[in-house]
């Protein structure tokens, strides 16, 4: 796929703002939800699901489709605004998130269209990747595999695990995206267990590395489009991004992590999204 | 009687066997050693050791088991259902793929190498999951034919395999996964067992326990458990008694006690591991008679069961 076929970048930001402004919505339904690191991957689901990816809403079995895995299992609200949006399901559907008798629970599960595996349980995503991109490799398939990683994730002994294996199988049709946000639950992860250089860790395992704004979606799209970077490598790209990115008054707080927003709460941040350009990031 | 092949050893001999002629089935090993200087043929790019890795092997497995193929995945019992037993009830057991869990070592089988290798747990956890099929072959013959039954099961299972070479079951029809096994007829006391060393016990205790009318049966399928298979073998029994190579609770016996607690409340000793780590150096068979999981003990628990209740 190249990007001259692609949708515009200005699509793709149309398509990244009504993912954010459903995501502030579900946040807003009577359990709330995890809406910082949500947030934080909108530019990074954006692109694969409307630009880079082989997926066809109609067919979401498709054996020749690539796979996403939401390893940070908890950024479930935006994966599922992400289907909605692409067309996997009628996105009214979400305003029942978390109720009673819902297929839409917090993590996501293999009853809404277009979720591959349950995950939620951290550190899980990089070997069900292998197993994926391993098989599309012994078939012989175009297939690719992509799997979000959160940066707290990586605290998860069996991401090192996954990481060790899939350099050592050389498996290049292997993308991992790490949400680099800077935040979990408590507090800033460098004040919890530092992590930097998170690339260079990356690196050392034996992954191709790149680093991108993960805000800026044409910088993310582009990055993704060029996958493999290295014959015989994973890729990882390290996706520096803001929690909560693209509603000001939570953006950059750890506090954004699981939000139940109040009525007049999710006012504003439906007008901040309406004032914002697209791009959030945080700093407007 | 002389011993055959160990049971892990009939399952590789058995895979190397069935893996050219079945292109979507795969073998990942975590360097166990089970199939050092094995030669797969063609099938040679269908088998990866992964390096020692068990959570990854049981993810990837389910990864590559939601894509079509069926992975048969290789780890000592003790590393695949306390270490990875996350992987296995998350990407395994909740999606209902259809994984096959190679345990080596099961039981006591790692003797001398210690509670770290063995695995006394493993029939309780996997029995506890959700989809999944757990089943312990009592000898060589017997896994050939669960391996051969094992490539269209659905949904994941669980075997459990030996170390060393164990007695023969000689006689004994070809199990059926799910079916439990009456090996000798018998009402008044039945004897449920499961594993080599605990269906011979069984059996030899049936021998010594004349004047009474003993029923034995190989419960070689722990989940899903044959209910009307025990209560159809158990039906106006005295007594039920049951042998496994495992803790005492959660197992066998518990499987046993379950069934007929609900159905036909009869009183049923259970013949286990005492609710201790194996402090005692010795081989397999040593720490069998150590513990107490012995034909002896089997005895023993019926004279003293049925005299408390004449």
């Amino acid at each position: 796929m190249t990007l001259t076929a692609g949708p515009g970048t200005e699509e793709l930001k149309a398509h990244a703002l009504r993912i954010r402004e459903r995501i502030v919505d579900v946040c807003a339904t009577p359990e709330g939800g995890h809406l910082g690191g949500s947030l934080s991957l909108v530019e990074v689901l954006t692109s694969l699901y409307f630009d880079i990816m082989r997926v066809d809403p109609g067919h979401p079995d498709d054996p020749e489709r690539d796979i996403f895995l939401l390893s940070k299992g908890h950024a479930a609200i935006g994966l599922y605004c992400t289907l909605a949006e692409r067309g996997f399901f009628d996105p009214e559907e979400l305003s029942g998130y978390a109720t009673t008798g819902s297929r839409f629970m917090a993590h996501p599960v293999k009853a809404v269209p277009g979720v591959e595996m349950p995950t939620g349980s951290l550190g899980h995503g990089p070997a069900l990747a292998i197993g994926f991109a391993l098989a599309a490799r012994l078939s012989g398939s175009a297939r690719r595999t992509f799997v979000a990683i959160g940066d707290g994730e990586m605290q998860e002994g069996s991401v090192w695990e996954g990481a060790m294996g899939a350099a050592a199988l050389g498996l290049d049709n292997l993308v991992a995206i790490v949400d680099r946000n800077g935040l979990q639950l408590t507090g800033a992860t460098e004040d919890i267990v530092p992590m930097e250089s998170v690339g260079e860790r990356w690196r050392s395992f034996g992954w191709a590395v790149r680093e991108v704004d993960g805000q800026d979606i044409a910088q993310v799209r582009a990055a993704l489009a060029e996958t493999p970077w290295e014959p015989g490598r994973p890729s990882v790209l390290v996706a520096r991004t803001t929690k909560g990115a693209g509603v000001p008054f939570v953006a950059g707080n750890a506090k954004s992590h699981y939000v139940n927003f109040t009525e007049r709460q999710h006012g504003r941040a439906r007008s901040a999204l309406r004032r914002s350009a697209p791009r959030g990031g945080g700093d407007e | 009687m002389s011993d055959t092949l160990p049971t892990r050893q009939a399952y590789r001999n058995r895979l190397v066997e069935l893996l050219p002629e079945h292109e979507r089935a795969i073998c990942l090993d975590t360097d166990t050693g089970l199939f050092s200087g094995v030669d797969f043929g063609s099938a040679a790019e269908r088998y990866v050791n992964i390096g020692i890795a068990e959570h990854n092997l049981m993810g990837m497995a389910a990864g590559m088991a939601a894509s079509g193929w069926t992975p048969y995945v290789n780890t000592m019992a003790a590393f695949a259902t306390s270490r990875a037993i996350e992987a296995i009830k998350i990407d395994i057991a909740y999606n209902a793929v259809p994984v096959r869990i190679m345990a080596t070592h099961g039981g006591l089988s790692a003797g001398h190498l210690g509670p770290t290798h063995q695995c006394l747990e493993d029939l309780a956890v996997m029995r506890a999951l959700p989809n999944m099929t757990v089943v312990v072959p009592a000898d060589a013959e017997a896994t050939t034919a669960l391996v051969d039954d094992s490539l269209t099961l659905p949904g994941p299972l669980y075997v459990r395999l030996g170390r060393k070479a164990t007695p023969p079951l000689p006689g004994a029809e070809r199990p059926v996964i799910g079916k439990l096994q009456r090996l000798r007829p018998g009402t008044e006391v039945v004897i449920v067992a499961c594993g080599p060393y605990p269906v011979h016990a069984a059996l030899q205790a049936a021998d010594q326990l004349t004047g009474l009318d003993v029923g034995v049966v190989n419960a070689h399928t722990l989940k899903p458990f044959d209910v009307a298979g025990l209560l159809d073998a158990t039906a106006g029994a005295r007594l039920v008694v049951t042998v496994e190579e495992h803790w005492r609770s959660g197992g066998l016996g518990a499987a046993v006690t379950e069934t007929l607690a609900e159905h036909n409340p009869i009183h049923v000793s259970r013949i286990g591991m005492p609710d201790t780590f194996a402090g005692y150096v010795g081989s397999q068979q040593d720490l069998l008679e150590h513990y107490g999981i012995t034909a002896d003990a089997v005895v023993q628990a019926v004279h003293q069961q049925l005299t408390a209740t004449r």
